[in-house]
């Protein structure tokens, strides 16, 4: 039913959460990408099925709800038990009955399904107190797996849109933009630009027309944070953007997102569909007066239309090609009119800071970076997945107790953080507080929000190759710089990979490196050094090894690295000959070992797998006392 | 009016108008690859950057391409400043490595001290330096006949799927405009072909002279109300015809300076 006023909004809200308290308990199963990717979709039927089939609503009073992702994606499907809050973790469809029977009948617990923690190896029944979550002060994420994201109703009783009733009868636009202010929230697409000073300029420009814009175009190698937001809570987006409309003055808007996110085209969709029916969306809204009506723009997938100015051209429907920003959005962006575009995550955050106040917000984080961040942390971590914390959080913190410490316990050397645009910080800045101006000053950036964890065994000329040849591949090509340098830069880092490096070369790609910083058009061409000059760096010797010495240090470059065994300690368990992919590995059993040079295409899979330790690399072309020498680096 | 200083020049310059105009007003030269008055500007090849910067920004500049800035009052610009110049290098040395047999290149380049790239050279040596003109004017001419296509190191200029572009007139726009000759075109009398695509040309009523494309003359008949004969008939000879009003209407005979006016 439509909502026409403020009361009877109150009075939607109550009823949603009186249904959802008569609900006695709920199993959750999460349907977000990551663990739909391991079946949870069968697992949600599965207990579909069985619950009418037994007719466990009317014995038990369960219910059962699929909800987004909760973050935790490396050990879905994730079931949970509400409301005791057990999480299983990897169910499968065969499972199901004995959850049904053992847990939600007779309150016993199946230990096979809990989580165990890593570092102390015991196992952890509830959600609260899995150290991965434990840690966690989530505002953006605050509803992400715990709401069904087609269920308005669910939302509204977690607390949707009081934050857009509050400021539609309750504030000014003024008041609003103050309140933004207040909250110090700066946009979470990584340029960290103060959101309200944006919506202040946009509500000064001139004009009867107006636009808000939601970029969800994530498109950084490793993360997924908007992506689970667009999915998971896609009315927390939403919210966002009527607020930010309602203080700005506008009164159409646009989602883009990337068409490779489909279940986040999906969800989008139906809940602006299901805003309309109720009066959230569209000609007065509420009964407030206020109009605004948003439509889903998909993208083709070009990670340059993530940048403003390409976002905005590629909804006109013209190629998604950046342009000179000497004018600004907030004056002539979309159709050249007055434009304001905020990242997923700042508009998720917004429906939170209006319903709680500014200074609840800016209650966390560093003086210039207030509030929480939503990061995606992948690697070499035990823990993977989605987390949010209050800016100034150490990335020791996030690495070591949050993601649980490096995988198989190597040694940490280095993180990524912002994608592309974004550097490597090496292990003596790991207690550095993570915000916007810290990440900057040591080479790096907050970006989307990426932090791809790395071990010993990654090879730093290797990983600034990877972002240069993304970067080579998404640039448009519209300017010189960008297009010929990350051509000509790709040249370099593929000779230092493959032996053929060249005194020079590293003075060759920090010239190149400056220009393009100082003349690429846009933000693309200007940060796609970040990657180089942050590995050169805090790694510069690396660079140097593979020049002067031909050698990888980390043993990661084919072309320079080969592998062989020594003779103590090996005990002939034959690990390493199952892992070979081009069986280069002879011996008998409980004897030493031996790899065929001729054979071995220096893959490294069997020093992985080795449990005594006794593979080691060397240089292919170089001594191995050169080796010796830069093992000690 | 907005006033400026431009390499400690003061100059003037209307509102809403861009600083390399502003510049070259002043009888400052600035290198350019991309621009031509005859369509908007891009931004692209990026050698018309200058340093930009204000007394109370204590020092601190800002790099911007003059084609594209708006002229603002009270800044102060650098056109010539070292890293202004380093950064036009680069992008020179890099299109020497793109384009090493191109003239225009090696002499733009060669004037800035470039003349072997330190880059590595294409093994598919090419004149097109992807500036943009000939899409712009085909664009600008309202047909749209060719485009960019790809991204990247892979982006080219060509028809829709390389295919003979089907809204191409065989105006040959795009070949006058492109700075590097790289748009080539056959014509022999009464024949033109551009973009693998044939035309058969229009004689011009009066003096036989085959100077326009059939599709030309029906693209352009009718647009803001002139008739198709109108373009039937070749430039020199309408230029005559005007001479020869104009002539009439002055009462004198036609005069040979107006003769060789219309060639």
């Amino acid at each position: 039913m439509r909502i026409e006023s403020h009361q009877q909004f109150d009075a939607a809200v109550e009823a949603a959460r009186a249904a959802k308290l008569s609900k006695g308990r709920e199993v959750w199963v999460c349907c977000g990408t990551g663990c739909l990717a391991n079946g949870s979709r069968a697992v949600a039927k599965a207990f579909d099925e069985r619950i009418e089939a037994e007719g466990l609503q009317a014995s038990l009073g369960l219910y059962h709800k699929t909800t987004g992702c909760h973050g935790f994606c490396e050990r879905g499907p994730l079931v949970v038990i509400q409301p005791e809050g057990l999480l299983y973790t990897k169910v499968k469809v065969t499972d199901v009955p004995e959850i049904l029977e053992k847990t939600v009948r007779n309150g016993e617990a199946i230990p096979r399904l809990q989580y165990k923690d890593p570092v102390t190896k015991q196992a952890v029944a509830k959600y609260e107190d899995i150290p991965f979550y434990k840690h966690q002060i989530r505002v953006s994420m605050r509803n992400i797996g715990r709401v069904d994201p087609e269920d308005l109703d669910d939302a509204l009783a977690h607390g949707a849109y009081s934050g857009l009733a509050k400021a539609l009868f309750a504030m000014t636009p003024d008041q609003v933009i103050a309140e933004i202010e207040a909250s110090g929230l700066r946009g979470r697409g990584g340029a960290g630009f103060a959101t309200a000073r944006k919506w202040k300029a946009c509500r000064k420009a001139k004009g009867e027309r107006k636009f808000v814009l939601c970029n969800g175009d994530e498109g950084d190698p490793g993360a997924f944070k908007d992506r689970s937001i667009m999915e998971g809570d896609p009315h927390s987006v939403i919210e966002g953007m009527i607020i930010g409309a309602y203080a700005i003055g506008a009164h159409e808007g646009y989602l883009y997102v990337r068409d490779e996110y489909p279940l986040a085209v999906v969800n989008l969709g139906k809940a602006i569909e299901a805003a309309r029916l109720r009066g959230l969306l569209g000609a007065n809204i509420l009964g407030s007066g206020f109009d605004f009506d948003l439509r889903i723009s998909r993208g083709g997938g070009a990670f340059v239309c993530g940048e403003s100015s390409a976002l905005m051209r590629s909804i006109e429907g013209r190629t998604g090609e950046p342009r000179a920003k000497y004018v600004h959005a907030s004056d002539k962006g979309l159709f050249d009119l007055p434009t304001n575009l905020n990242n997923v995550e700042t508009w998720s955050d917004v429906g939170a800071i209006i319903a709680n106040g500014g200074a609840w917000f800016a209650g966390w984080g560093t003086p210039k970076s207030k509030g929480t961040k939503a990061f995606s942390l992948v690697g070499k971590v035990k823990n993977t997945g989605l987390i949010e914390l209050p800016m100034g959080t150490t990335l020791r913190h996030i690495i070591e107790d949050i993601g649980g410490g490096i995988l198989k316990d190597r040694p940490f050397k280095a993180v990524q953080t912002g994608g592309p645009s974004g550097g490597c910080l090496p292990a003596d800045q790991l207690d550095l507080p993570v915000d916007y101006e810290v990440l900057s000053e040591n080479g790096s950036m907050m970006g989307s929000g990426g932090m791809i964890v790395m071990d010993d065994r990654t090879c730093m000329v290797d990983v600034a190759r990877y972002f240069l040849k993304f970067l080579c591949e998404e640039s448009c090509g519209k300017c010189v710089p960008c297009r010929e340098g990350l051509k000509q830069m790709l040249h370099i880092f593929e000779d230092l990979c493959a032996g053929r490096g060249r005194p020079g070369d590293i003075e060759r790609i920090e010239r190149l490196c400056h220009a393009m910083q100082l003349g690429s058009l846009c933000e693309l061409g200007k940060s796609a050094p970040n990657p180089v000059l942050s590995t050169l760096r805090y790694f510069r010797h690396e660079y140097e090894a593979h020049i002067q010495d031909r050698a990888c240090p980390a043993g990661m470059c084919r072309d320079l690295t080969a592998y062989e065994i020594v003779e103590e300690p090996c005990t002939g368990c034959h690990q390493c000959t199952r892992v070979c992919p081009t069986d280069a590995i002879s011996g008998k059993p409980k004897q030493k070992h031996v790899i065929d040079p001729a054979k071995c295409i220096s893959c490294g899979s069997c020093f992985d797998v080795c449990p005594e330790d006794c593979i080691r690399f060397f240089p292919k072309n170089g001594s191995k006392e050169a080796a010796n020498a830069h093992a000690d680096h | 009016m907005p006033t400026l200083t431009i390499d400690g020049k003061t100059v003037h310059a209307p509102h809403g108008t861009f600083l390399l105009a502003a510049c070259r007003a002043a009888g400052i030269e600035i290198p350019t690859l991309c621009e031509h008055p005859a369509v908007e500007p891009y931004g692209g090849c990026r050698l018309c950057v200058v340093d930009v910067t204000r007394p109370e920004w204590n020092g601190w500049n800002k790099m911007v391409v003059a084609c594209l800035f708006p002229v603002e009052d009270g800044i102060i610009v650098d056109t010539r400043s070292e890293r202004v110049l380093e950064t036009r290098r680069v992008v020179l040395d890099l299109l020497l490595a793109r384009c090493p047999e191109t003239p225009l290149i090696q002499a733009l380049a060669g004037s800035y001290g470039v003349t072997k790239t330190s880059f590595v050279l294409n093994p598919e040596p090419t004149d097109c330096i992807l500036c943009g003109l000939c899409t712009r004017i085909c664009d600008r001419m309202g047909i749209s006949a060719i485009s960019s296509v790809d991204r990247g190191a892979g982006r080219e200029i060509a028809p829709p799927f390389k295919e003979p572009p089907p809204d191409c007139v065989g105006c040959l726009a795009c070949a006058e405009i492109c700075p590097t000759n790289h748009i080539r075109y056959e014509a022999s009398d009464g024949r033109r072909r551009i973009w693998g695509k044939d035309f058969e040309m229009l004689r011009c009523p009066r003096c036989g002279r085959a100077h326009i494309t059939v599709a030309q003359a029906d693209f352009f008949a009718g647009k803001n109300g002139v008739p198709r004969s109108y373009f039937e008939t070749c430039d020199a000879c309408k230029r005559k015809e005007l001479a020869a009003t104009a002539t009439k209407l002055a009462g004198g005979a036609s005069t040979p300076a107006v003769e060789q006016g219309t060639r």
